[in-house]
């Protein structure tokens, strides 16, 4: 076992899989020479060529739309897109055209592809680098949504996502992407898509959450412990599709909810997420099920967004609400 | 200073080898086509034009969905398409069903296409080519992905994508040129140049005197043909494939050529922006009437060869049609098994809820 930082074990997932099949390439704008802005494709183009693994022309719906006819000609390819506030240029090559694919075909022409690409606040990016719009392709029927929140579901969950037949638009929160090392295994292993993790048990209140929002959920849970509040903690891992059977089966334990997202708060995943626990349990409910969630404005600039993202407190806040309901 | 733009419109010349009157104005060009070929060549035009009439009027009747016309564009089409192999892949535009059609696309298939059936956009094992683009220039950039593909495998084939003058003002064009041409795909794109996008002319369209000429921006080879001369765009893109599987580069071809017909038949109205004396003019040019007059002076095509391909698209048509209405109607269940390779426990839950819908 190797300690490893989430950007190494992306990086060692994209290895494993381009090791294990000759039709897995990867390429995007600067991942070729440099390995990328984030150094996630470190060393790939000089173990598998430049054939494999390749810098683009600095142009995402090209990428998109490359990246169709390079899976319609059998390979399984693994692009990056730089920043994912950059996916807006490349909507219709992935929402409008990838997603579609195998049911425009009528099933014949599927879509092996895997777009990896950085988001999340914290880091002080300029404007439509910080973005999480993971809510726009959740909405959109055909793509999975994968979104790890540490190195070793990084690369269970990337090794899945590519050799998963479908596409799969793969998030990586950037401020996870070097703020701690964990165990990770050297050999290959793959995590299911669609199955969240309870990341930590607890009877009074189900934390449901993904991405950096996890930590910030695990932070809050310790803090609750020291008023007795036991928060069980669950890990989304993919957004879509959801796993509801766990998130139920836990509120149904707990009979409350608060549902967290880095997001903004329109229309996201967490409102889904209530829609769902509504839908489903709300006989076990002894509170409303309640959002901690950004506020719905643009990502702001950097100088407020310590202010504007969701922190502990407003979880804590939040789960005292539902407490004393 | 050099007046450089000049220097480069002057040199996108339209490429010609049959003129209006069907005489070989450019014998050097000439290419090499058996007297078979060329009659199978006539034989494919004729027999798209009629299904064009026979497809406009079933529209009329309500027996067929969606349709652009065709009639005009049978040399641009056709003639680039004559020019392609089993082993190469069609990334067309919405208007061109007939070389889905003579790649190996049935009929009734494609009459399921206008109905919106997904049957009609299964192509069958082997037909190497995706139905129709309906989002103007996305299948540009994806064309530029299938013939990198094909230069990764080593595969003598090329991807063929075809757009028309509006499809070459789109983003997509350009990253599709530009990234095909950087990564030296083995693709041709052929931008049909009916003169309309919808009712916007081309001059409206860009500044540029040509749509050739994009390419040199692109640092991929780009010409200009008489697209209504079948001759002459069977030539082109002979070039351009040679050209590609050789890895010598993409190539851009625009086709000058002009619909007869509506943009659709969803109730465009072309008399609200072309006049009578453009139709005309152009309808001189026709692409069969010079193609005819060329091999008839050849001796090698009469009037009853010409009424034997008309029969026998009229009786193909019509069985087509008949086979389209004897297929399954179309579910919405069926479309929910083919969203994903494996249905999410989500979609599970909901077709049920229309599997009892439907069994209603």
């Amino acid at each position: 076992m190797a300690q490893m930082t989430m950007i190494q074990a992306i990086t060692d997932a994209m290895r494993t899989e381009l090791k294990n099949d000759e039709n897995v390439l990867v390429y995007g704008e600067d991942v070729g020479l440099n390995g990328g802005v984030f150094r996630a494709t470190e060393g790939l183009q000089k173990e598998f060529g430049e054939d494999r693994v390749f810098d683009t022309p600095l142009a995402e719906s090209g990428i998109g739309g490359m990246s169709i006819g390079l899976a319609l000609t059998g390979f399984r390819p693994v692009p990056e897109i730089q920043f994912f506030g950059f996916v807006y240029e490349t909507m219709d090559a992935i929402n409008g055209q990838m997603a579609r694919y195998r049911y425009r075909s009528g099933g014949t022409r599927p879509m092996p592809i895997t777009v990896r690409s950085p988001f999340g606040g914290g880091v002080h990016t300029p404007e439509l680098h910080a973005d999480s719009l993971e809510g726009l392709m959740t909405q959109q029927p055909g793509l999975k949504v994968v979104i790890p929140s540490n190195p070793y579901d990084a690369k269970g969950l990337l090794i899945q996502s590519i050799r998963d037949n479908d596409p799969v638009i793969f998030l990586e929160h950037m401020k996870l992407y070097r703020s701690f090392r964990e165990e990770v295994p050297e050999e290959e292993y793959t995590i299911e898509l669609g199955k969240a993790e309870v990341k930590r048990e607890g009877k009074d209140v189900t934390l449901v959450a993904y991405g950096a929002m996890v930590h910030t959920a695990l932070k809050a849970s310790e803090e609750l412990e020291k008023d007795g509040i036991e928060a069980e903690v669950i890990d989304l891992r993919t957004v879509a599709p959801i796993d509801y059977e766990t998130i139920i089966e836990s509120v149904q334990k707990t009979n409350r909810a608060v549902v967290l997202q880095e997001a903004q708060k329109q229309a996201g995943v967490a409102a889904q997420i209530v829609s769902e626990i509504q839908e489903k349990a709300i006989l076990h409910l002894e509170a409303p099920v309640l959002r901690v969630t950004a506020p719905d404005t643009v990502y702001p600039f950097s100088q407020a967004e310590q202010v504007w993202l969701p922190n502990h407190n407003d979880i804590v806040e939040k789960v005292n609400r539902v407490m004393n309901f | 200073m050099k007046r450089i733009l000049e220097n480069i419109e002057s040199q996108f010349e339209m490429f010609q080898i049959l003129n209006e009157k069907g005489e070989v104005v450019n014998e050097d060009a000439m290419p090499d086509l058996s007297d078979e070929d060329l009659k199978e060549i006539m034989r494919r035009m004729v027999y798209t034009r009629i299904l064009d009439q026979r497809s406009i009027a079933l529209n009329r009747q309500g027996r067929l969905g969606f349709y652009a016309p065709t009639a005009g564009q049978e040399a641009s089409q056709l003639g680039s398409h004559f020019a392609l192999e089993k082993e190469d892949f069609i990334l067309p535009g919405y208007r061109d069903v007939p070389q889905l059609i003579w790649h190996g696309l049935p009929l009734y298939q494609a009459f399921l296409f206008s109905r919106g059936h997904f049957h009609g956009n299964q192509m069958p094992e082997g037909v190497n080519a995706v139905s129709p683009q309906i989002i103007i220039g996305a299948q540009i950039t994806q064309a530029a992905g299938v013939g990198l593909g094909y230069k990764k495998r080593g595969q003598e084939a090329v991807a063929i994508t075809y757009t028309g003058d509006g499809g070459a003002s789109q983003g997509d064009f350009y990253e599709g040129i530009n990234f095909a041409g950087a990564f030296g795909a083995q693709t041709i794109f052929v931008v049909q140049n009916n003169q309309f996008a919808i009712s916007v002319p081309v001059e409206q369209q860009s500044a540029a005197r040509t749509i050739a000429q994009k390419a040199v921006a692109a640092g991929i080879e780009g010409i200009q043909v008489d697209g209504m001369d079948v001759l002459a765009v069977y030539a082109a893109t002979k070039e351009a494939r040679e050209r590609a599987i050789s890895g010598d580069g993409p190539t851009l071809i625009e086709t000058m050529t002009y619909r007869y017909g509506p943009h659709t038949m969803a109730g465009d109205d072309p008399t609200r922006y072309r006049t009578e004396e453009t139709d005309n003019e152009w309808e001189a040019k026709d692409p069969i009437v010079r193609f005819r007059t060329f091999l008839e002076n050849k001796g090698l095509w009469s009037e009853e060869e010409e009424n034997e391909v008309i029969d026998k698209a009229k009786e193909e048509v019509k069985a087509a049609i008949k086979k389209a209405d004897e297929q399954p109607k179309q579910k919405v269940t069926d479309l929910m098994d083919i969203m994903y390779e494996e249905l999410p426990a989500f979609l599970k839950e909901q077709r049920e809820e229309y599997q009892e819908k439907e069994s209603k």
